[in-house]
C-alpha cells in the first residue's frame, strides 16, 4: 500500500505545474470562499456585539414620549416604586464620531453583560474618581483621551461605542441630572402604569439590521461561491489531467495485485491529504482576502445601512473548520468524474482516448436538456415567485442553466461553422475547435459565469449610479442645509434667514411605526422647489396641492411596494389615516417613510423639534451665507451642509458600497482565467494525437501554434458572445428583482456599451494570456514527442 | 456576625464572583482612610442612621415566623453599606454603594432576591431621625411613637420573584450592646466593629408566596454593625447564631474559623435585656449534620453549648436549602432550637 | 533520385549517455521503385523512415528528398514537402479524429492542392470504404482506419509513399489484404513506396530489401 501511494504521489514531484494548478486553484476557490465568510462572519459578530451591548436586544426600555431626556428624579422614584430598571445615557461625545453610552453596573440586567469591567478592583475604578472609558481597541486607537477618563479596550464593544459610568457620561455629554433612557429588567415589573410622559418599548433585537443587511450578506455569499466553483473547475482540470497521465501506472498498480477498492482509497487518500494541504493555505489567503476587504464592508454596511462593523478581523475556529471542510468537499466534487472513470477503469483494455469523447458528446446534450429546465425553472420563479429567496433561486438557476447549455450551444455553432468552412484547413479547424469542447467546457463554463456575473454587477452598478446620480441631483434642490442647535436657535436662525434668502423650507421629521415597522414621517413644505424638483414614480393629479391641504400622503417607493399599496389606499398613522397622492424614489433607506404637509406633522406630532432647514439662495450667494450663518449664530462645524458637499457624501456612499463587488468580480474574472490557463494546459497533454497526424502531412508546428491560439480566442469570444444576453438578463434580475425584493426599490436598466467592450476585451486578454503557455510549448515542441504519438500506445 | 462584613467587601467584587476564592485576604487590609471603631457609648439615634466614613454597615434583620396552621416561617431583611472611599459624594460621584438581601423561608422554599444601588441619587440610603432605611421599594421605617427610640417600632416591606412580605414590629426590649459596650473584638488580633442589637421584637404581618398571603405572627432580631477592619487574613468563614429561647433570654454566639481552632464569641442576653458578654471561647458550637445545598456540604444540625449559662441545645434548620444564591453566596435561615432550652432562632454561615 | 540518405546519423540522448541509433547510412531510392526497411526492434527502421520524411533531423550526413536537402531545409520547407511530396502511413492514430472519413480522405490531397473528387471517390471504393464515409474514425475498425490512412495518403499522390509498420497493428489475414490493396495502389500511382516492417514475409513482397542492424545497413 505505502509502495503505491508513493507511485501515486511521484507524479506529482514529476509534474510540478500540474500539482501547482491543482493547489492553486484549491486555495484560491477557498480562498475566496472563506474569505467572504470570515467578513459575513465579523459582520454578524458586530450587529450582534451592537444589539447585545446593553441587552437591548433582550430588553425592554422606558423613554420619554417626547424623545427627550429623563429626569433622573424619576428614575430613583420608579427604582423606589417597585420597578426594575437601569438608567443609560447616551449621546455623541463633542466634537468625536464616539457613542458615548453611560451605564450604571449596579442596577444594570444580569445578562446585559457585555459590559466588559471584570474585576472588582475595576468596578471600584469605573464607579469612583475620573472613572473609566471602555472602547473597541480600534476605536481606542483613533481616540485622543483629551479630558476623558481612563481608557480601557474591550474587543466586546461594538466598533464606535464608549461605554462608561452613567455619572461620568453625564458629565461628559453635559447632561447632569438626566438620563437618555431605562433599560427594563426581564421578570416580573409593577402591574402599575407608568408617570406621565414614559412610554415602554419593546426590545430591538437588532433582526432589523440583520434583515436590512442580509440580501448584502447574500450577495457577498453569492460571489463568494461563484468564486468558489469557478476555482473547483481549475481542481478539475488539473485532477484529470494528473489521472490521464497516471492511467498507465493505475493499470500496472491493478494488474501488480492492488485491488480497485485499495486504489480507489489511495487516490482518496491522496486528495485529502492534498486538499488539507491547498485549504489550509486558501485559509490562510482567505484571512488576507477578508482582511483587504473587510474595511471596505465595513464603510459600505456604515454608508448604507449604519450598520457598526468592525474593521479587524477575528479569527473564529468554525470558519476553519468550514473552509477547511468546503476545500475537502470541493475536492471530491471536482474529483468525482475521475473517481468515477478510475473505478470503472478496465484492467486490461488498453485506453481508448476516444470514447469518454463520444460518450461526453452525448452527456452534452443531456447537460443541453437539464439547462433549458433549468432556464424555464428560472423564468417561472423571476415570473411568479414573490421575495429575495425567489430572486436568487431565480438568478441561480439562469446562470447554472445558461452554463449548462453553453456546451452544446458551442458545440452546435462550431459544427454550423465547420459546415459554412469552404478550406480545408478552417474544416478542420472548426472541427478540432468541436472536438475541444468537451475537455473545455467546465472552463468555458466557469468563464460565462465569471463574464455573466461580471456584466451583469457592473451594469446593475453603473444603471444604479447613474439613477442614484440624478436622483440626488433632484432631491438635493436646496443650496444649503443647516441646523439648529435648539428651538429658541431655530427661531432666531428662520428670523434671520427670512430676508437674506429665497426661501427657508423647515424639515420636519418624526419617528413612528408604519405598517408595524419602525418609519419615518416628513413634513414636506407646499414649495416649487419641491414641485419643480421631486421625481415622483406615481401620483394622482394635484399630488403637492393635496398634500398641503392635508388630504394625502406621499409614500417612498420601500414602503409602496412592501405593502402592495396603490394610489388612494390608506395609510394609519397617529392622528387618523391619510391616503396616499403619490409615491417617490427614496434609494439608500433602509426604512419606510411619508411625507405629510408640516401643519399636518405639527397636529399629529406636536413634540416634533423644528431644528432643520434647507435654504434656497443664489447658488453663488451660498458660501458667503454658509459663512456668515456660521459667524453669526456660531454654529458648530457640520451644521451647514452645502449641497455639494451632501452629493459628495452621497456619492462616497455609494461607491464604498460597491468597491467590494468590484474587488470580488476582478478575482472572479482572475480565476476564470487561471481555469482556461489550468484546461488548456490538461488539454495540450491531451491533443498531441490530434495533433501529430496534421503536423505529420505538413503542418508546421508554429502553424499549428497559431491556429490552437485562435480556437481558443474562437472559443472564449464565444462564449463572451453567449456571456453578454446572459449579463444583462442577470442584470435586469438584480434590477428589476433581487433591488425590489431587498432594498425595496427598482431601477432603469441601462446599457453601457464602453464599459461590455472593454469587459470583452480583458476577457480575450486574459483567454489569450490563459493559452499562451500551451501554445508556446506546441509551438516548440520537439518532433520527437509528436513522432512517439505514433510509435507507442499511449 | 462578620459574615456580613465579608457581603459587604465583596461587594466590591461584584463581577469577579464565580473566581471567589474561599480566602478572605481582601478583608484584612489596612483600612485607608476609613475611621476606626473605638469604644464608647452609642449616639441615639444619629447612630441609627448611616455612618459614611465607616467602610461597611448593615441593618439586618431576621423574623422567626409562624402561620395560622403552625407552619414555621423565616423572614431576612439586610440593608448593607459598602463605601469606596470615606464620606460622602454628590449624585452618581458619592463612594457609597448599598446592597439589600430579602429572604422568605418556609420547610419546604427559600425564596430570596437581592437589589443594588448606589448612594448619592436617593435610590437607597438610611436617615436616623425620622428612621428609615429603604433600598429602591424595600423599606425599614420607623412608626414608633414621639419620644420612643426610633427602633421601637417599624414596618418591613420586602418584594422578590415570587415573595413579598409586610411586617409589623414591636419592640418588647431594651437596644442591647454587643461584646463590650458595643465595642465587639472580631479575632484574637483585635479586629473589632461596632455592634448592638434589637433582639426584642414581636411581629405581625403578612409572607405572600406566589401570590398566596400567609398571615404571621413570631419574634425578630435586628442587628447593627458598622467597621473598617473587620478581619483577620487567615480567617476563612463563620457560623453565626441568633437564639431566641421561650422564657424570654437570648443568646448571640459566633464562630470564626480559621486554619487553627476559631475563635468562638458569644453574648448571653437576660429576658431583661441585661447583655453578659462571654469571654472567648466559653460557646461550643459541634455541627451533628451536613446537608448537600448548592454543590456544598454545609452543616444544617449543630449542637450548642454555653456552660456558664447552662446552655446545651440542638439546633436543627427549618429548611436545610436556606442557600442565598447571591452575589457572594451564604447559608441563612431559621432554625428550631431543642434541648435545655427551647425556641427559635437564624443561623448563618459561609465559608463552605 | 528521388530520396537518396549519405552518411546519415542520428544520436539520442538518454539516460546512460548518447545513443546511436542510425551509423553512417547510405541508401537511394528511385521514382516508382519500392524498397521495404526490415531489422530488429530498435535497429533504427523508424528513425529513419522519420529523417526521409523530414520529421526529424539527422546529426550528420545528408538527406535529400526531390533535390532538397532536408538536413539544411527550414520547417517550412520541410513540411511543405510532407504536404506534396510524401504521404505517411503510421502503425496507428493516422487519422484526424475530429473529422469524418470523407474529410480524412481528402484532407491531404487539400492541403496540397491537388484534391481530385473523382480519383478520391474511385480510392474509396477500391478500399470498400464507400458506406464509411460519414463515420469518424473512432467508429471505424483498425484495419478500417488503416485503408482509411491509405486512401489519405494515395489520394494526393505523392512521389513517395512512406510507411512504417501500416500492417503491424491488424490480424494477419486484414494486415495481407490492406497491404495487397496498399501495393497495388502505389502501382497505380507510379509513387516511390519505402516501408519499415519487421516482417521478412512482408518485405519480400517489395521490389527490394534492406535489412537495419544496430543502426547500420547489412
Amino acid at each position: 500500500m505505502r509502495a503505491g501511494l508513493s507511485a501515486l504521489l511521484s507524479h506529482w514531484l514529476r509534474h510540478p505545474v500540474q500539482l501547482a494548478m491543482l493547489m492553486l486553484g484549491l486555495a484560491l476557490a477557498t480562498a475566496l470562499w472563506s474569505g467572504v465568510q470570515a467578513i459575513n462572519a465579523e459582520a454578524r459578530a458586530s450587529y450582534d456585539r451592537a444589539a447585545a451591548v446593553l441587552g437591548q436586544n433582550r430588553m425592554e426600555r422606558i423613554v420619554s414620549q417626547d424623545g427627550g431626556p429623563i429626569a433622573q428624579g424619576l428614575y430613583v422614584a420608579l427604582r423606589r416604586d417597585g420597578w426594575k430598571v437601569s438608567p443609560v445615557v447616551e449621546g455623541r461625545l463633542p466634537a468625536t464620531d464616539l457613542r458615548l453610552l453611560g451605564i450604571d453596573p449596579l442596577t444594570l440586567p444580569a445578562g446585559a453583560a457585555s459590559v466588559p469591567v471584570r474585576t472588582g478592583a475595576d468596578l471600584a475604578d469605573f464607579l469612583s474618581g475620573g472613572g473609566q472609558l471602555y472602547l473597541n481597541p480600534e476605536t481606542a486607537a483613533g481616540l485622543r483621551p483629551d479630558g476623558l477618563p481612563a481608557l480601557r479596550t474591550d474587543p466586546g464593544l461594538p466598533p464606535g461605542t464608549g461605554l462608561t459610568d452613567v455619572g461620568v457620561a453625564q458629565r461628559l455629554l453635559g447632561m447632569e441630572g438626566r438620563l437618555s433612557y431605562l433599560l427594563v429588567s426581564p421578570g416580573a415589573q409593577p402591574d402599575r402604569p407608568l408617570p406621565q410622559g414614559l412610554v415602554r418599548r419593546a426590545p430591538d433585537d437588532g433582526t432589523d439590521i440583520a434583515r436590512l443587511t442580509d440580501s448584502f450578506h447574500l450577495n457577498l455569499t453569492a460571489f463568494g461561491f461563484l468564486a468558489f466553483a469557478v476555482g473547483l473547475f481549475i481542481v478539475n482540470s488539473a485532477i484529470g489531467l494528473a489521472f490521464e497521465q497516471r492511467r498507465a501506472m493505475l493499470r500496472t498498480l491493478r494488474a501488480l495485485g492492488l485491488s480497485a477498492r485499495e486504489i480507489m482509497g489511495l487516490v482518496l487518500l491522496e486528495l485529502l491529504v492534498l486538499a488539507l494541504a491547498a485549504g489550509m493555505t486558501g485559509i490562510g489567503l482567505g484571512y488576507l482576502v477578508a482582511a483587504a476587504l473587510l474595511p471596505d464592508v465595513a464603510a459600505t454596511l456604515r454608508g448604507l445601512y449604519g450598520a457598526e462593523v468592525t474593521g479587524t478581523l477575528s479569527l473564529r475556529p468554525g470558519w476553519w473548520l468550514a473552509g477547511l471542510g468546503m476545500a475537502m468537499a470541493g475536492t471530491l466534487l471536482a474529483a468525482g468524474q475521475s473517481l468515477w472513470r478510475l473505478w470503472h477503469l478496465p484492467l486490461l483494455a488498453p485506453a481508448q482516448p476516444r470514447a469518454w469523447a463520444r460518450a461526453t458528446a452525448r452527456s452534452l446534450w443531456r447537460q443541453g436538456l437539464a439547462g433549458a429546465a433549468l432556464l424555464g425553472l428560472s423564468a417561472g420563479l423571476l415570473a411568479f415567485g414573490t421575495g429575495l429567496p425567489a430572486g436568487f433561486g431565480g438568478l441561480a438557476a439562469l446562470l447554472v442553466g445558461a452554463a449548462l447549455c453553453l456546451p452544446l450551444g458551442l458545440i452546435l455553432v462550431t459544427g454550423l461553422g465547420g459546415r459554412m468552412a469552404r478550406g480545408v484547413l478552417v474544416q478542420w479547424f472548426w472541427a478540432d475547435t468541436r472536438q475541444q469542447v468537451p475537455g473545455l467546457s467546465l472552463a468555458l463554463m466557469a468563464l460565462l459565469l465569471a463574464l455573466a456575473a461580471n456584466i451583469g454587477v457592473g451594469t446593475m452598478v453603473s444603471s444604479f449610479r447613474q439613477t442614484f446620480v440624478g436622483w440626488l441631483d433632484q432631491r438635493l434642490a436646496s443650496e444649503l442645509y443647516v441646523t439648529a442647535r435648539s428651538a429658541d436657535e431655530a427661531r432666531r436662525l428662520e428670523a434671520w434667514l427670512a430676508p437674506r434668502t429665497d426661501a427657508v423650507l423647515p424639515i420636519l421629521s418624526a419617528g413612528t411605526p408604519l405598517f408595524g415597522r419602525p418609519g419615518e414621517v416628513y413634513g414636506i413644505t407646499d414649495h416649487p422647489t419641491y414641485r419643480d424638483n421631486w421625481p415622483l414614480l406615481a401620483a394622482l393629479p394635484d399630488v403637492w396641492g393635496r398634500i398641503a391641504a392635508g388630504q394625502g400622503l406621499m409614500v417612498n417607493e420601500q414602503l409602496y411596494r412592501a405593502e402592495a399599496l396603490a394610489l388612494g389606499d390608506a395609510v394609519d398613522l397617529p392622528g387618523g389615516p391619510l391616503p396616499v397622492v403619490g409615491v417617490y424614489s427614496d434609494y439608500g433607506n433602509p426604512r419606510p417613510q411619508v411625507l405629510i404637509a408640516p401643519e399636518s406633522l405639527m397636529a399629529r406630532f406636536p413634540d416634533t423639534p423644528r431644528l432643520r432647514f434647507g435654504l434656497r439662495v443664489d447658488p453663488d450667494r451660498a458660501g458667503a451665507l454658509a459663512a456668515a450663518l456660521v459667524a453669526e449664530f456660531g454654529l458648530p462645524d457640520g451644521a451647514v451642509v452645502d449641497q455639494a458637499t451632501l452629493k459628495a457624501l452621497s456619492l462616497q456612499v455609494f461607491e464604498q458600497t460597491f468597491a467590494v463587488t468590484a474587488a470580488l468580480n476582478v478575482l472572479t474574472l482572475g480565476i476564470a482565467g487561471l481555469a482556461m490557463f489550468a484546461s488548456l494546459l490538461t488539454l495540450s497533454g491531451l491533443r498531441l494525437p490530434q495533433v501529430a497526424p496534421v503536423w505529420a502531412m505538413g503542418l508546421t508546428r508554429p502553424r499549428l501554434a497559431l491556429l490552437d491560439f485562435a480556437r481558443t480566442l474562437l472559443l472564449a469570444a464565444l462564449t463572451l458572445v453567449a456571456a453578454l444576453p446572459l449579463g444583462l438578463a442577470l442584470a435586469w434580475v438584480l434590477l428589476a428583482v433581487v433591488n425590489v425584493a431587498a432594498f425595496g426599490w427598482r431601477l432603469p436598466m441601462q446599457v453601457f456599451p464602453g464599459d461590455l467592450a472593454r469587459l470583452g476585451g480583458i476577457a480575450l486578454l486574459a483567454a489569450g494570456v490563459a493559452s499562451l503557455i500551451p501554445v508556446l510549448r506546441l509551438a516548440r515542441i520537439a518532433p520527437a514527442a509528436l513522432l512517439r504519438v505514433f510509435a507507442n500506445e499511449r | 456576625m462578620n459574615v456580613r462584613a465579608l457581603i459587604l467587601g465583596f461587594l466590591l467584587a461584584l463581577t469577579a464572583l464565580p473566581a471567589l476564592p474561599q480566602g478572605f485576604a481582601d478583608m484584612g487590609r489596612a483600612a485607608d482612610g476609613f475611621a476606626l471603631p473605638r469604644r464608647g457609648a452609642f449616639s441615639f439615634p444619629a447612630d441609627h442612621g448611616a455612618h459614611p466614613d465607616f467602610r461597611i454597615e448593615w441593618w439586618y434583620l431576621t423574623a422567626s415566623l409562624t402561620g395560622p396552621d403552625g407552619t414555621p416561617y423565616g423572614a431576612q431583611w439586610t440593608l448593607f453599606r459598602t463605601a469606596l472611599a470615606p464620606g460622602e459624594g454628590e449624585g452618581w460621584s458619592s463612594p457609597q454603594l448599598w446592597m439589600g438581601h430579602a429572604a422568605v423561608t418556609t420547610p419546604e422554599r427559600h425564596l430570596y432576591a437581592e437589589r443594588l444601588a448606589r448612594g448619592g441619587i436617593g435610590q437607597a440610603g438610611v436617615t436616623a431621625d425620622p428612621f428609615h432605611a429603604w433600598i429602591d421599594d424595600w423599606q425599614m421605617i420607623a412608626r414608633a411613637a414621639p419620644g420612643a427610640d426610633a427602633l421601637s417600632a417599624l414596618d418591613l416591606t420586602a418584594a422578590g420573584e415570587a415573595f413579598s412580605y409586610a411586617l409589623s414590629l414591636e419592640a418588647t426590649g431594651p437596644i442591647v450592646a454587643q461584646g463590650e459596650g458595643g465595642y465587639s473584638v472580631k479575632s484574637a488580633a483585635g479586629q473589632a466593629s461596632r455592634y448592638y442589637s434589637q433582639p426584642f421584637y414581636g411581629v405581625t404581618g403578612q409572607v405572600t408566596i406566589d401570590g398566596q398571603a400567609i398571615p404571621v405572627t413570631g419574634q425578630a432580631w435586628l442587628d447593627r454593625e458598622w467597621s473598617s477592619q473587620p478581619l483577620a487574613p487567615d480567617q476563612t468563614g463563620w457560623d453565626w447564631f441568633s437564639l431566641m429561647f421561650d422564657d424570654g433570654s437570648r443568646l448571640m454566639g459566633f464562630r470564626l474559623r480559621d486554619a487553627g481552632d476559631g475563635f468562638t464569641s458569644a453574648t448571653w442576653i437576660a429576658a431583661d435585656g441585661t447583655p453578659t458578654p462571654m469571654p472567648p471561647g466559653a460557646l461550643r458550637v459541634t455541627p451533628l449534620r451536613l446537608a448537600d445545598v448548592a454543590d456544598r456540604s454545609v452543616p444544617v444540625d449543630w449542637r450548642v453549648e454555653l456552660p456558664a449559662q447552662g446552655v446545651d441545645v440542638t439546633v436543627t434548620a427549618v429548611n436545610p436549602g436556606a442557600w442565598m444564591g447571591t452575589l457572594v453566596p451564604y447559608w441563612e435561615g431559621p432554625i428550631l432550637i431543642t434541648g435545655s432550652h427551647r425556641g427559635r432562632g437564624y443561623l448563618e454561615m459561609t465559608g463552605y | 533520385m528521388l530520396l537518396t540518405l549519405t552518411g546519415v546519423t542520428k544520436t539520442y540522448a538518454t539516460g546512460e549517455g548518447p545513443l546511436t541509433v542510425l551509423d553512417g547510412i547510405d541508401l537511394a531510392l528511385q521514382a516508382g521503385t519500392s524498397l521495404a526497411l526490415t531489422g530488429e526492434s530498435g535497429s533504427g527502421k523508424s528513425t529513419l523512415l522519420h529523417l526521409a520524411a523530414g520529421l526529424d533531423l539527422a546529426d550528420a550526413g545528408r538527406v535529400e528528398l526531390a533535390g532538397v536537402n532536408l538536413t539544411t531545409a527550414g520547417d517550412p520547407v520541410r513540411a511543405g514537402l510532407r504536404r506534396g511530396t510524401v504521404g505517411l502511413v503510421f502503425q496507428q492514430f493516422n487519422l484526424i479524429p475530429s473529422l469524418d472519413v470523407a474529410a480524412n480522405l481528402a484532407f491531404q490531397a487539400r492541403l496540397a492542392g491537388r484534391h481530385d473528387p473523382a480519383w478520391t471517390a474511385r480510392l474509396a471504393q477500391v478500399l470498400g470504404l464507400s458506406a464509411l464515409l460519414g463515420r469518424y474514425p473512432e467508429q471505424l475498425s483498425g484495419g478500417q482506419q488503416q485503408r482509411v490512412a491509405i486512401g489519405r495518403t494515395l489520394a494526393a499522390r505523392p512521389q513517395l509513399v512512406l510507411a512504417d509498420e501500416p500492417t503491424g497493428n491488424l490480424d494477419e489475414a486484414t494486415g495481407d489484404a490492406v497491404l495487397d490493396l496498399m501495393l497495388r495502389l502505389v502501382a497505380d500511382t507510379g509513387a516511390a513506396l519505402l516501408m519499415v516492417t519487421h516482417s521478412p514475409r512482408l518485405a519480400g513482397r517489395l521490389d527490394r530489401r534492406v535489412t537495419l542492424s544496430a543502426g547500420r545497413i547489412t
